[in-house]
């Protein structure tokens, strides 16, 4: 399963001209409000009409202005999962599950058994109650159900989490994660939330004004410095998928093994064998040249400088290839002057444990 | 008191089945105009607007005359249906019911449209997005979703066509037993001396048949509303 998208369409205050690929898994479009995120899902969906271009799900040609294709929204086989759900008011829950499996599942005979879905989003107490008596975490589970049973090739969830509180949001990223596990149905996350993606999203299309800064597996797209203008949420970092080798119950600290070695964190409740995903924000790592002896800090990485960013603040940015892994410093320029770092020093990183105080877990 | 005349009786079931063929009749039209200006625009939407508030604004014997000129057997529609199916409504219950119709369409056709207006589209669209096609989604969903607006545009319209007298006696005058309905038999009585007591018979049955058709109009809607609770 494929999809590939091609399209441009103006709308006004800015013009949407996007192009890019997503093989399997989850995808997330990334980007600030206003990016054209929305607009994007809407016409892989059919909802609104691309001025030109071309949009191929799974083999299928769904648009094509150039052989005048465009096959309605009711054929197009695409799974929408909105940010207000949509649920219908008058129909109870069981009857919103069966919209779409009446009308397409049945027919292709492809649509995921009924009680799968109620399993792996936890609905099966819901089934009889009326929509507006759900609370809104329920409300997405039943939306998200409803859009699986009705045999989609791809799923579009447009900000599904956004009307929801931190809480919420923790209860339902595990079920979208399951969904993909599950029933290996490709997925286009829309997000404007470094969050989420990181927790879900396996490639990353970065949107800015209407069109793709850049497309790739998360982290490479997370770290590339000249993005992060679009990605960065204030603190800049670099993002390093790893995994728990070793938990220490006595001080509370975990191992995380990544490319370049091990990280050593405060956490608790981590299983060893998670796969995991560390944001090392640039402000908490520091550069020695020499291997620091006598410091309080457990993670300390030999490593080489790639870059460093041109800067006129008195802050700079100095990107160090650990063992393959990327990690950032933020440091003074005149430090920088006074340690003569430039790309190809051998330097040391040293990351404070308790700057990663939270690593977000990637199934 | 309550020792009704047959006269009575038939003026009563004459009015109730006037009033429900012409509120029946013309629902599904009711439905799909209010439908149409709910939703579409098109070229001479405002006059379309204009011509369904007409009985509104004018007197109802201006609409029963334009209803005789138009559907009366020597009428522009109603000679060419004579000469070609041999059918006419004029001077019969038909006419009574079309009259009715006429009055009321405005009524009808305003409360649907106002609760079609008020559905969130984003619903059909959530819809579309499931596999139904358009008109799958008018009937599982828009339609739905109209209902308290259609029982409350019926329930208007029902009232209306009960109490219905100006264009009803100007079109299909008041032919015993064929066009008496309550407020026509009623004016008839009232206009012969010494008849005072069957015009009071007939003012006290007009009033418990409209109350008790409210009263029944009323639990319906609230059981369409209960139905939809929600939204």
């Amino acid at each position: 399963m494929s999809l590939s998208v091609d399209i441009r369409k103006n709308l006004g205050a800015f013009t949407v001209d996007a192009r890019f690929d997503c093989a399997s898994g989850i995808s997330a479009l990334f980007g600030k409000s206003g990016a054209g995120k929305t607009s994007i899902v809407q016409m892989m969906a059919g909802l609104i009409r691309p001025q030109n271009g071309r949009i191929e799900i799974g083999g299928e040609t769904v648009f094509d202005s150039a052989k005048n294709i465009d096959i309605p929204v009711h054929q197009r086989r695409v799974g929408y999962v909105f940010q207000d759900a949509r649920l219908f008011p008058h129909m109870s829950v069981r009857r919103n599950l069966d919209y779409g499996r009446r009308r397409r599942g049945d027919e292709t005979g492809s649509s995921p058994a009924f009680d799968d879905v109620i399993d792996v989003l936890g609905i099966g107490t819901l089934l009889d109650r009326r929509t507006h008596l759900l609370s809104g975490g329920e409300r997405q589970r039943v939306a998200i159900g409803r859009a699986l049973l009705s045999a989609p090739r791809i799923l579009l969830m447009d900000e599904p989490l956004a009307s929801l509180d931190a809480g919420r949001k923790a209860e339902i990223i595990p079920f979208i994660a399951r969904i993909q596990d599950q029933f290996r149905l490709p997925i286009v996350y829309v997000s404007h939330s470094v969050d989420e993606v990181l927790q879900l999203a396996d490639t990353m299309v970065l949107l800015a004004d209407g069109g793709v800064a850049a497309v790739g597996p998360v982290e490479d797209v997370m770290n590339r410095p000249d993005l992060v203008r679009i990605t960065g949420t204030g603190d800049a970092g670099t993002v390093i998928p790893a995994r728990v080798t070793d938990t220490d119950a006595e001080f509370g600290i975990a191992t995380l093994t990544f490319a370049g070695g091990d990280f050593r964190v405060p956490a608790a409740g981590l299983e060893t064998g998670r796969r995991l995903r560390l944001r090392v924000r640039a402000r908490d790592v520091s550069l020695a040249l020499t291997k620091p002896e006598d410091v309080s800090v457990l993670n300390i990485f030999e490593g080489t400088v790639t870059s460093v960013s041109n800067s006129d603040r008195p802050q700079t940015d100095v990107s160090i290839d650990v063992g393959g892994a990327i990690i950032w410093s933020q440091i003074t320029r005149k430090s920088l002057s006074e340690l003569e770092i430039a790309p190809g020093k051998k330097v040391f990183a040293m990351v404070k444990a308790v700057a990663i105080d939270d690593p977000v877990a990637h199934p | 008191m309550f020792d009704l005349s047959p006269a009575e009786i038939e003026a009563v079931l004459l009015s109730l089945k006037v009033s429900l063929w012409a509120v029946g009749v013309s629902l599904p039209l009711g439905i799909a105009t209010a439908w149409l200006l709910a939703r579409l625009e098109f070229p001479g939407k405002t006059l379309l607007d204009a011509l369904i508030h007409v009985p509104l604004v004018v007197p109802p014997v201006v609409v029963g005359y334009l209803l005789l000129l138009l559907l009366g057997r020597n009428g522009y529609l109603g000679g060419w249906m004579y000469e070609t199916f041999g059918i006419t409504v004029a001077f019969s219950w038909q006419g009574a019911a079309v009259a009715a119709a006429v009055m009321a369409f405005p009524l009808m056709v305003r409360a649907i449209r106002l609760s079609i207006e008020a559905i969130d589209t984003r619903l059909e669209q959530a819809a579309h997005t499931l596999g139904a096609r358009p008109i799958d989604v008018f009937f599982s969903i828009t339609l739905p979703l109209t209902g308290s607006g259609i029982v409350v545009g019926v329930i208007l319209a029902f009232a209306r066509a009960l109490g219905e007298f100006g264009a009803t006696i100007t079109f299909v005058s008041a032919i015993p037993g064929e066009t008496t309905t309550l407020p026509v038999s009623l004016y008839t009585l009232s206009q012969i001396p010494g008849e005072e007591s069957g015009a009071i018979r007939l003012v006290v049955l007009s009033l418990i048949v409209a109350f008790g058709a409210m009263f029944a109009a009323e639990i319906i809607a609230r059981r369409v509303r209960k139905r939809i609770a929600g939204s």
